[in-house]
């Protein structure tokens, strides 16, 4: 029952990061991520992906109140909040994200301020879902971990 | 082809431009194609003008017969009138004849010797003469005043023509003599009737004869004329007045001519009288012409006549005959119908003519319609090709999909049922994709879009990857499958590896599918080499095949990999072995001095695939390569598959400027054996790209000895080339016994050459001899060989069931047995285990991991980025290659971090900070770092420990847009190199071996 439900767990997951795959959500920089995880770090991809939640809602909450807060915005301190989200962004391979930020960086750039909004609602948007889904990950992976902790480790099949 | 191509990706329009383009341009029309509207008007033209010619002809031809007819005329008509006046004259002469005769005898006579009766007498019998007077009569010349005397004398009174007495005139004429034929005019005055005392005034004047106007004579009613001719009493001078002639004047002699019957007479004796009128005219008095001789108004041809003039002796009178022919000229036949001829003719040549443009036109048209719809139909066909190309590709995005996805709900929790129907969905995609990626092919092949690629590429890994591909199906089948490559093949070739083992692939599939016992034998080597080949077989049939270094146990067994027997017989050991051996002393020479072939650019490679299958029936042979076309409808039912396979094979091997042909047996096999030019490998590129493109063999078998104890020569061949792969010496031993007592042998003696590290027996041998020999043997070994290592005894075998595994180990083999198909790098991994070396890679990593793993290990490098995430990602990455790494979230941190002296090996920088960008980072330590070498060459000497001379720790830039100008900027402000963001493996390989030589 344990070796089912951990194939089960391995299945789900397989399709949950072919979706986003295939969405476009991530990219082959997540894997990339994925292979630097070993005994020694065992839970990297976490580690580094909360490292970015946490930035990221710093730096989308001082994009929020740098657009909201004054008629003239201040579009050159948006462009640096916007570069380190896409750099961070493209670190984790959140494509989607970058893309969004790449337009928003257009838009302010432009000063175009209506653009920027817009950029920046989609931006959370994205982020949102791409939360939400890379928590499910994580949760299926420690159930996995934990499934497979009983279990014969599967390399040698 | 280019022209085709953009043909075909336009439509009918242009390619019916295109038609007419072609037409225009290679031969123009030809006249008639370029008139074919006249062609009707010439017809007409041409019947016109030729009836003009043939009225012409005949217009000449009536005009020729016209002008002879008037010649006939002209010469009957000269001919009558010529005897007319003939006969005229005759007359007249005897008339005159008369004259003289009477003169004669009537007045020199004295009494006169004539009266009437002499005379009638005479004139009668003289008759004959003068065929044309009715008759003559003699009038004398008698003076009023002897009237009277001269009647007395002859007894009757001289009367008038109205047989009147006649009146009192100065004188008279009375005729005194006459033929019998005109006795009624006796004593009758000639000089009564007016045209005779004209006559009669006029003869004796001329003293000729002279003529009347024609008149109706007395007696007949026909037309005549009357003659006279004078009578002179006495000798008249020679030159007489008309005086003179009046006095000497005795009397008349006269004669009516009939005209009428003279010159019906006359005609009557003439041929064609009834073809020609006559008619004789008296033209005295020009204006009233007098007829003498035929009918005034006669019809006849009125348009033709002809005139002839009649001279009868009397200047005073004229005479003409006319002539006409009777009939109008007939319509002359001869002429119409040449005519007509001639125009039938000329209308059948004119027809013949058009008809013959007609059709040539038409055939041209024809022509022309086939060459359109050649250009179409070849259009059609490219443009079926591209469809197919198009659709293929178009399928196989969507099943991708679909394959995908099965193969994720192939992960999910399934029951069995719907599992296994999963699966059949998955292997049916599966077998779909092959066949699309087939009809790909072709049609890529037929749309000539196909190109082969130049890359170098190892060819023997290739072909153990094909063989692994089917070492699985082979294996369940109990099929040998073996691989023989040249040593003379070079190692790296320059070609198309996708397609050579599409080609090999092809081939190796069609030989597992349809063998079910024997084995498949793949063999490769120059195509140089066959020519020696060739000669060995005829020297070994020449010595009759003796093999005295293999001892044969089944005597029927040929001499093949898995003892079948092959269509092909070359694949035999027969002609191997001497392959083998010629290699070898061609090896051996061409490592001192360069192989003469070497220098060319190219090497062709002969590839064969032998197997022992069911062959291809002889009807069937010559189909084989047709696409779509398999040995026979059963085969698809029996075993699948679509046939496109060796027709795709067999272009890829004409792109790669081979051919392929093959032999085949039905029952026995068959053998597929191709060619293909490949281009060499130069030197200094096949090292570089060697690492890329094969697995590394390891070399840590380099040296090691081995014998292969195999009865079967091929098969040994076949597992010391592998060997030999590895680096190792084998020997082959064609039974366990003369193995084991050569190691014995050289056990004992101790300045061996060979001393086995391994021996590997095949399977079949094992089982086949008597296995408490062997491990007799074995017992043997260990008791004498104590002082050395003790050979591994590795089993060879192609399947092998639990039974006989538990029987081996009993035997003393080692516990690895190497499953055939053998490949390099899985033999290599085998004797890994027998031998316990090699071990030091870590299995399952790739080499550029190890490599880059070795470079950083223990090094110490400092990460500079204010992004956190970025920061920990590329700590992690580096990490992962066993580098300490320390990381900074600013430049100044860096800064501070990097105060010499500092032990850090490498430093990453982000170019993008606040505050301090990578690149004023970079400058100030760079500045930190000349100031502290001054120092240092100021008084380093005193300092013992300069650690490398000069400080310059290597900073890359890490940065995520990598265009070449950020590059050069980064180079001038001190940096060593950069990385893209997102760690590459490859790129950050390169980048640091720069500066980490090991």
């Amino acid at each position: 029952m344990l070796g089912l439900a951990a194939d089960r767990l391995r299945a789900d997951m397989n399709r949950l990061l072919a979706f986003l795959f295939h969405q476009g959500i991530l990219d082959e920089q997540f894997l990339q991520l994925q292979q630097l995880q070993d005994e020694s770090s065992p839970n990297f991809v976490s580690e580094v992906v909360n490292i970015y939640f946490h930035e990221s809602e710093k730096l989308l909450r001082s994009l929020r109140s740098l657009l909201m807060d004054r008629e003239f915005s201040d579009y050159n301190k948006m462009g640096i909040h916007l570069n380190q989200f896409m750099g961070s962004s493209s670190s984790i391979g959140a494509n989607r994200i970058r893309n969004v930020c790449v337009a928003f960086r257009a838009a302010s750039e432009q000063n175009n301020r209506a653009g920027c909004l817009r950029a920046l609602e989609l931006l959370e948007h994205e982020y949102c879902f791409l939360k939400n889904k890379l928590h499910e990950l994580f949760q299926i992976q420690q159930q996995r971990v934990l499934a497979a902790g009983v279990r014969y480790p599967m390399q040698n099949i | 082809m280019g022209l085709k191509l953009q043909q075909s990706q336009h439509q009918h329009h242009s390619v019916a431009v295109k038609v007419n383009e072609q037409t225009g341009t290679k031969r123009g029309y030809t006249f008639i194609q370029a008139n074919r509207a006249w062609l009707p008007k010439f017809l007409l033209l041409w019947v016109m003008v030729m009836a003009f010619l043939s009225t012409w002809i005949y217009k000449k031809m009536d005009a020729d017969i016209k002008v002879r007819r008037k010649e006939v005329l002209s010469s009957m008509c000269d001919e009558r009138a010529r005897m007319l006046q003939d006969q005229f004259s005759v007359s007249v002469n005897h008339v005159h004849a008369l004259a003289i005769l009477i003169s004669t005898f009537h007045y020199y006579k004295n009494p006169s010797a004539i009266d009437q009766e002499t005379f009638a007498e005479y004139t009668a019998r003289t008759a004959f003469e003068r065929p044309l007077l009715s008759g003559v009569a003699y009038a004398e010349r008698v003076v009023h005043s002897e009237r009277g005397e001269f009647e007395k004398q002859h007894g009757w009174t001289i009367k008038t023509m109205q047989r009147e007495p006649s009146p009192v005139r100065d004188e008279y004429a009375p005729v005194i003599l006459s033929q019998e034929t005109v006795s009624y005019i006796e004593s009758l005055d000639m000089m009564s009737g007016e045209e005779d005392r004209e006559n009669i005034l006029r003869a004796r004047a001329t003293g000729k004869a002279v003529l009347t106007s024609p008149f109706r004579l007395l007696g007949s009613h026909h037309l005549g004329v009357v003659l006279t001719f004078p009578v002179y009493k006495s000798k008249l001078p020679t030159r007489p007045t008309v005086e003179e002639r009046i006095e000497a004047t005795a009397g008349y002699l006269g004669g009516a001519f009939d005209v009428e019957s003279l010159v019906e007479n006359l005609l009557g004796q003439l041929a064609g009288k009834q073809a020609i009128l006559v008619n004789v005219y008296d033209i005295t008095n020009s204006s009233d012409h007098l007829i003498m001789y035929g009918h005034q108004n006669q019809d006849g041809d009125l348009a033709l006549l002809y005139e002839s003039k009649l001279d009868f002796g009397d200047p005073f009178r004229k005479h003409t005959m006319i002539c006409r022919y009777q009939q109008k000229a007939p319509t002359s036949w001869t002429a119409l119908t040449t005519a007509f001829l001639f125009f039938v003719i000329c209308l059948l040549v004119g027809y013949i003519l058009y008809g013959a443009a007609i059709h040539i036109v038409k055939v041209e048209d024809d022509f022309h319609e086939m060459q359109e719809l050649k250009v179409r139909a070849e259009a059609a066909d490219v443009a079926k090709s591209q469809f197919l190309a198009t659709v293929s590709h178009e399928i196989r995005t969507p099943m991708n999909g679909i394959l995908g996805m099965l193969a994720l709900l192939l992960d999910t929790d399934l029951s069995s049922t719907q599992r296994d129907y999963a699966q059949t969905a998955q292997v049916c995609g599966k077998a779909l994709i092959a066949l699309i990626n087939e009809v790909l092919d072709r049609a890529k092949i037929e749309a000539g879009k196909l190109e082969m690629e130049t890359v170098p590429f190892d060819l023997r890994s290739i072909l153990d990857d094909v063989l692994s591909l089917f070492s699985e199906k082979s294996r369940n089948k109990g099929v040998e499958l073996a691989v023989f490559v040249s040593d003379k093949v070079p190692e790296m070739v320059m070609g198309d590896p996708g397609r050579f083992r599409q080609i090999i692939t092809n081939l190796v599939g069609n030989s597992v599918k349809f063998t079910e016992r024997g084995h498949i034998f793949v063999k490769v080597h120059l195509a140089e080499n066959t020519k020696p080949v060739v000669d060995a077989k005829v020297e070994t049939c020449l010595n009759g095949g003796s093999d005295g270094g293999v001892p044969i146990s089944d005597a029927h067994q040929f001499k093949t990999l898995s003892g079948y027997e092959a269509a092909d017989e070359r694949n035999g050991w027969d002609s191997f072995k001497h392959l083998v051996s010629y290699e070898e002393s061609r090896y051996d020479a061409s490592i001192n001095m360069t192989v003469p072939g070497e220098t060319s650019q190219s090497v062709t490679l002969m590839v064969s695939v032998e197997d022992t299958g069911i062959g291809i029936p002889l009807i069937a042979q010559d189909r084989v390569f047709m696409p779509f076309m398999q040995a026979d409808s059963s085969t698809s039912r029996n075993y699948g598959g679509t046939g496109i396979g060796l027709s795709i094979t067999k272009c890829l091997v004409e792109l790669m400027g081979g051919h392929i042909s093959f032999v085949s047996r039905p029952q026995v096999g068959s053998t597929f054996t191709f060619t293909a030019d490949f281009g060499r490998c130069k030197k200094a590129s096949f090292n570089d790209t060697k690492k890329s493109n094969t697995e590394d063999l390891p070399s840590s078998f380099r040296g090691l000895k081995a014998i292969v104890v195999d009865r079967k020569p091929v098969r040994a061949a076949v597992t010391r080339y592998h060997l030999k792969r590895l680096g190792m010496l084998a020997e082959v031993a064609g039974s366990v016994k003369i193995a084991a007592s050569a190691c014995g042998k050289n056990g004992s003696s101790c300045g061996s050459k060979i001393q086995p590290d391994i021996i590997l027996v095949e399977k079949d041998l094992w089982l086949s001899v008597e296995d408490g020999g062997l491990s007799l043997r074995m017992l043997d070994w260990k008791q004498n060989g104590h002082a050395f290592k003790l050979p591994k005894m590795v089993l060879l075998a192609t399947n092998i069931t639990n039974v006989e595994l538990e029987k081996a180990k009993a035997a003393g083999f080692v516990d690895t047995v190497i499953m055939k198909p053998m490949r390099a790098s899985m033999v290599a991994a085998c004797l890994q285990q027998v031998l316990g070396i090699g071990n030091k890679k870590q299995a399952g990593k790739d080499v550029q991991n190890g490599s880059l793993r070795s470079l950083l290990c223990g090094k110490k490098i400092l990460v500079v980025d204010d992004n956190m995430v970025n920061r920990r990602v590329a700590a992690g990455a580096l990490k992962k290659f066993g580098a300490a790494v320390e990381c900074a979230e600013s430049g100044k941190v860096a800064l501070k971090l990097l105060q010499i002296p500092h032990s850090f090996d490498a430093c990453f920088m982000d170019i993008q900070m606040p505050e301090m960008d990578g690149f004023e980072a970079t400058r100030q330590i760079r500045m930190m770092e000349s100031q502290a070498n001054e120092q240092m060459n100021g008084g380093g000497i005193d300092k013992g420990f300069t650690r490398k001379g000069e400080w310059h720790v290597p900073i890359l830039a890490m940065t995520a847009d990598v265009i070449h100008a950020t590059y050069d900027e980064c180079l001038k402000c001190g940096m060593d190199g950069y990385v893209s963001k997102p760690f590459e493996e490859e790129n950050l390989y390169q980048a640091v071996t720069k500066f980490f030589k090991v």
